[in-house]
């Protein structure tokens, strides 16, 4: 093995290759940054260019603008609440509100600093363990992941402010819902009201950016002058500043790293991926976190930002697990990278860090160099892209609404999608107004759709019985550690009262 | 209206001229002469990165670059299974005279269950260019060593036969599953199929050890083969392939029944006979370059050329075959 790394590190450490994992990190960045636009179409334009190269110097370009492309992604997040990536939904809960505060060096600052580390631990793990991880991909049957999204949706209390829980539940719901529009497994129409346009359901990234970054926009539009304030404020205060103090390096510490190693094995899992991973590092931290920090969650929390920010891009090199030592691609980005390997005449697979050690180490050796690229060739630029905010609401506003309607339609080319993004942003702006959080429906509308189509399939392969809950080890597992979360705070508040009623009788008796 | 009849004439007139150049200057010289066809312009009705975008574009780049086509534009439109890049042929037919939309077995799958209105008869079939056979795989471990042993399983419990495939009940992977099980005696309506959202989710779900077989394409199928983790048990071609002649089919095995999963071009209606010949003419010689060669091997394509008179005749047999086992099934 050993052998292996010191070839894979030959190869990564060529111009030519370190050329590659250049402009790979650049341009992921850039494609990460514009809403919506995601790496996906990008590597399939690029794959025919890559065919005069070395299989190596290939899929180092590809794996560069992959993780690139969700480093970049929470910057359009952090900035103008519009996603640039799928995963990095989970960025803007707590990094648009900072932004907004006037805090956006800061929070790109700890957003580029949580993707480095992120990054980094990711890829390290990938050295020490790779080969070994695959069993760790395969141990995952449908009744497992069907828990794992029960776990997910606990996450909605990170979501519910106080008081606000019943309401945050429902959101969840409707999330649910909506992910059931379009044909279900077994070819059967769901509200879709013979509209072929529903037929595929609606896309994760057209609600997230119809429900945040068009929402929010045309929300300035109509109540001019509450806005006007707070950017008058964000402009005075330190925009471009990228100060971070100890305390919060200290505070921020352990997050990354239960976040690296949670968004790491989700990305591992064949069927997650980056979006889940940081929906659930959200939900964790939230769990963790003291009471007094938990109110600040969806109000600017630096913990809230580094956590999904962390998990997203350990889970974009994780998901390099099944892609080269099973040959299973994990999400449609991978899967275009596993069919470029096959047209190099890689075959990946068990054999590949045997057989073709120079591709398998240079790849993930080269995941450490794009990172410290990334970091680098951010960080400088942060305080002239936070500046961006500075710019007046009649220039900010429309190019908002510009790009997350550009950046929808790229990715299907298909006009009906800006209009069911109109209509959802109306229905948006309306829930706005009454107070309704927004997220708990992203939350339940990104786990919704898996939680069914696997719960079907554990049913399917039990033959309807529900008895795979407690007779699966690993199911039953996930399954208590998500009754823990859910019953633990009310039964540490029923502790609670009776201590409390102890010490005053104890009072009244002393 | 009348900015679109001038462009139309002045396309029409440019093809015609194209034609006659290619007609003029002989057939040995056909090579070096200007292309056969001015332009084409590919509507690939999915994403980037699928099936039916490498198909358009890997043809594409072999017709431009032997020279038999001038140039070629891609534009994908997503949606409706290919529904909505169906309806917008049909739709701005009169503008879309160089288009050709590609497609491939589930137009013929999705016309029937009525995903979309239209069926490939309200479309002009140009030609079948590639295609692949429908394979069945067990984990490298299984106990399984060949078909006949499912077959042996499946009659005798059905459920305990569980069938991964990547794409929902009803679709290509399940049905060519139930006909397999047909054709061996076996009730189709018994086949347990477990649908997962893609070809990898479901390959996962083998290797998991939750279900026991795969029913893929062949070509997928061989690439997991040789990365050591699964065994291909059979495949649905009429004869062994040249690719991989070790494979058994399925009619070797004693059970009747093949499947191909096909890739074709389809052209708007309208579009005149003659032009539809050309294409043809374009495709067939382009099976013989060195270009469409590289494209071909980069990714394991069988060719199956099928000219637009015999391609319409396979549709319409798939079709009947496809229909039968639906409607047995309870799918229509």
């Amino acid at each position: 093995m050993l052998d292996g790394i010191l070839t894979g590190l030959s190869t990564a450490v060529t111009p030519i290759n370190l050329l590659m994992v250049f402009v790979g990190c650049f341009a992921g960045t850039f494609i990460g940054m514009l809403p919506g636009l995601g790496p996906i179409s990008a590597i399939a334009l690029m794959i025919p260019i890559t065919y005069g190269f070395d299989p190596s110097t290939g899929m180092i370009l590809m794996a560069g603008v992959y993780y690139g492309a969700i480093f970049g992604g929470s910057t359009s997040s952090i900035l103008i609440n519009a996603p640039g990536v799928a995963g990095t939904v989970a960025t803007a809960f707590d990094g648009y509100p900072l932004a907004k505060q006037g805090h956006a060096g800061k929070a790109l600052a700890i957003a580029a600093y949580s993707s480095f580390s992120g990054g980094t631990i990711a890829a390290i793990f990938l050295l020490i363990a790779a080969p070994a991880l695959a069993s760790v991909a395969l141990s995952f049957q449908s009744a497992d992941y069907f828990a794992l999204m029960i776990l997910g949706l606990t996450a909605v209390s990170a979501f519910a402010g106080k008081g606000k829980f019943l309401i945050a539940i429902l959101m969840t719901m409707l999330g649910l819902m909506l992910s059931t529009i379009g044909q279900d497994q077994s070819g059967i129409q769901r509200f879709t009201f013979g509209a072929i346009d529903l037929i595929d359901g609606l896309s994760f990234l057209l609600l997230a950016m119809a429900t945040f970054a068009l929402s929010e926009a045309l929300m300035v539009v109509l109540k001019p002058e509450a806005t006007s304030k707070e950017a008058e404020k964000a402009t005075k205060g330190d925009l471009g500043s990228m100060k971070i103090t100890k305390e919060e390096v200290k505070d921020l510490a352990p997050v990354v790293a239960r976040s690296s190693v949670l968004g790491f094995f989700i990305g591992v899992l064949p069927g997650a991926g980056a979006t889940i991973a940081s929906f659930l590092a959200y939900g964790m931290e939230r769990n963790f976190a003291s009471a007094k920090e938990k109110l600040k969650f969806g109000k600017g929390s630096l913990r809230g930002l580094a956590a999904p920010e962390t998990a997203n891009n350990a889970a974009s090199s994780g998901s390099f697990v099944p892609l080269l030592t099973l040959g299973i691609p994990g999400s449609g980005t991978t899967a275009v990278m596993l069919g470029a390997l096959i047209s190099y005449g890689v075959q990946p697979g068990p054999r590949l860090f045997v057989e073709n050690p120079a591709v398998f180490w240079s790849v993930i050796i080269s995941m450490y160099i794009g990172n410290i690229i990334l970091l680098v060739l951010n960080l400088p630029l942060i305080p002239y892209i936070a500046r961006l905010l500075a710019l007046p609401k009649q220039i900010l506003t429309p190019m908002i609404l510009f790009f997350s309607l550009i950046g929808v339609y790229l990715v299907s080319a298909n006009t009906i999608d800006i209009q069911i993004m109109v209509l959802v942003a109306i229905i948006a702006i309306f829930l706005r107004l009454i107070d309704f959080p927004l997220a708990p429906m992203l939350l339940g509308f990104i786990l919704g759709g898996l939680m069914e189509d696997n719960l079907r399939r554990a049913l399917d392969i039990y033959d309807g019985e529900i008895s795979f809950m407690w007779e699966r080890p690993l199911t039953a597992s996930i399954l208590a550690i998500t009754a823990v979360i859910l019953f633990a705070p009310m039964i540490k508040g029923l502790i609670d009262i009776r201590r409390n009623k102890a010490l005053k009788v104890n009072d009244g008796e002393g | 209206m009348f900015g679109k009849t001038t462009k139309l004439s002045r396309r029409f007139v440019l093809s015609m001229a194209a034609a006659a150049v290619s007609v003029g200057m002989a057939m040995p010289l056909s090579s070096v002469s200007a292309a056969d066809i001015d332009k084409i312009h590919f509507l690939i009705p999915g994403g980037a990165g699928g099936g039916w975008d490498g198909t358009a574009r890997g043809t594409g780049e072999a017709l431009t670059k032997s020279g038999l086509v001038g140039t070629a534009s891609f534009e994908n439109m997503s949606g409706g299974g290919g529904g909505k890049a169906i309806a917008h042929l049909i739709e701005t037919a009169d503008r879309q005279g160089d288009t050709l939309m590609v497609n491939s077995t589930p137009i013929v799958i999705r016309s029937l269950t009525k995903v979309f209105p239209q069926s490939f008869r309200d479309l002009v079939p140009v030609a079948g260019v590639i295609g692949d056979y429908a394979a069945f795989v067990v984990p490298a471990d299984s106990k399984y060593k060949s078909f006949s042993e499912v077959v042996t399983d499946f009659k005798a419990d059905p459920k305990s036969v569980k069938i991964a495939g990547g794409s929902a009940r009803g679709s290509m992977d399940h049905l060519v599953a139930a006909q397999a099980f047909k054709a061996a005696g076996g009730n189709p309506n018994d086949v347990k199929y477990i649908p997962y959202d893609a070809g990898g989710k479901a390959m996962a779900g083998l290797l998991s050890g939750e279900t026991s077989i795969l029913s893929t394409g062949l070509s997928e199928a061989i690439e997991l083969e040789r990365s050591g983790q699964v065994r291909i048990l059979a495949m649905t071609g009429a004869n062994r392939t040249s690719d991989a002649p070790n494979i058994p089919t399925l009619t070797e095995q004693g059970i009747d029944a093949t499947f191909v999963n096909w890739r074709g071009f389809f052209a708007a209606p309208g579009t005149s006979k003659e032009k539809v010949a050309e294409y043809n003419a374009a495709l067939e010689k382009m099976y013989d370059t060195a270009d469409w060669e590289t494209v071909r091997a980069r990714n394991g394509w069988v060719d199956v050329f099928q000219p637009a008179d015999v391609f319409y005749t396979f549709l319409e047999e798939q079709e009947g075959i496809i229909g039968d086992l639906m409607r047995e099934l309870g799918f229509l």
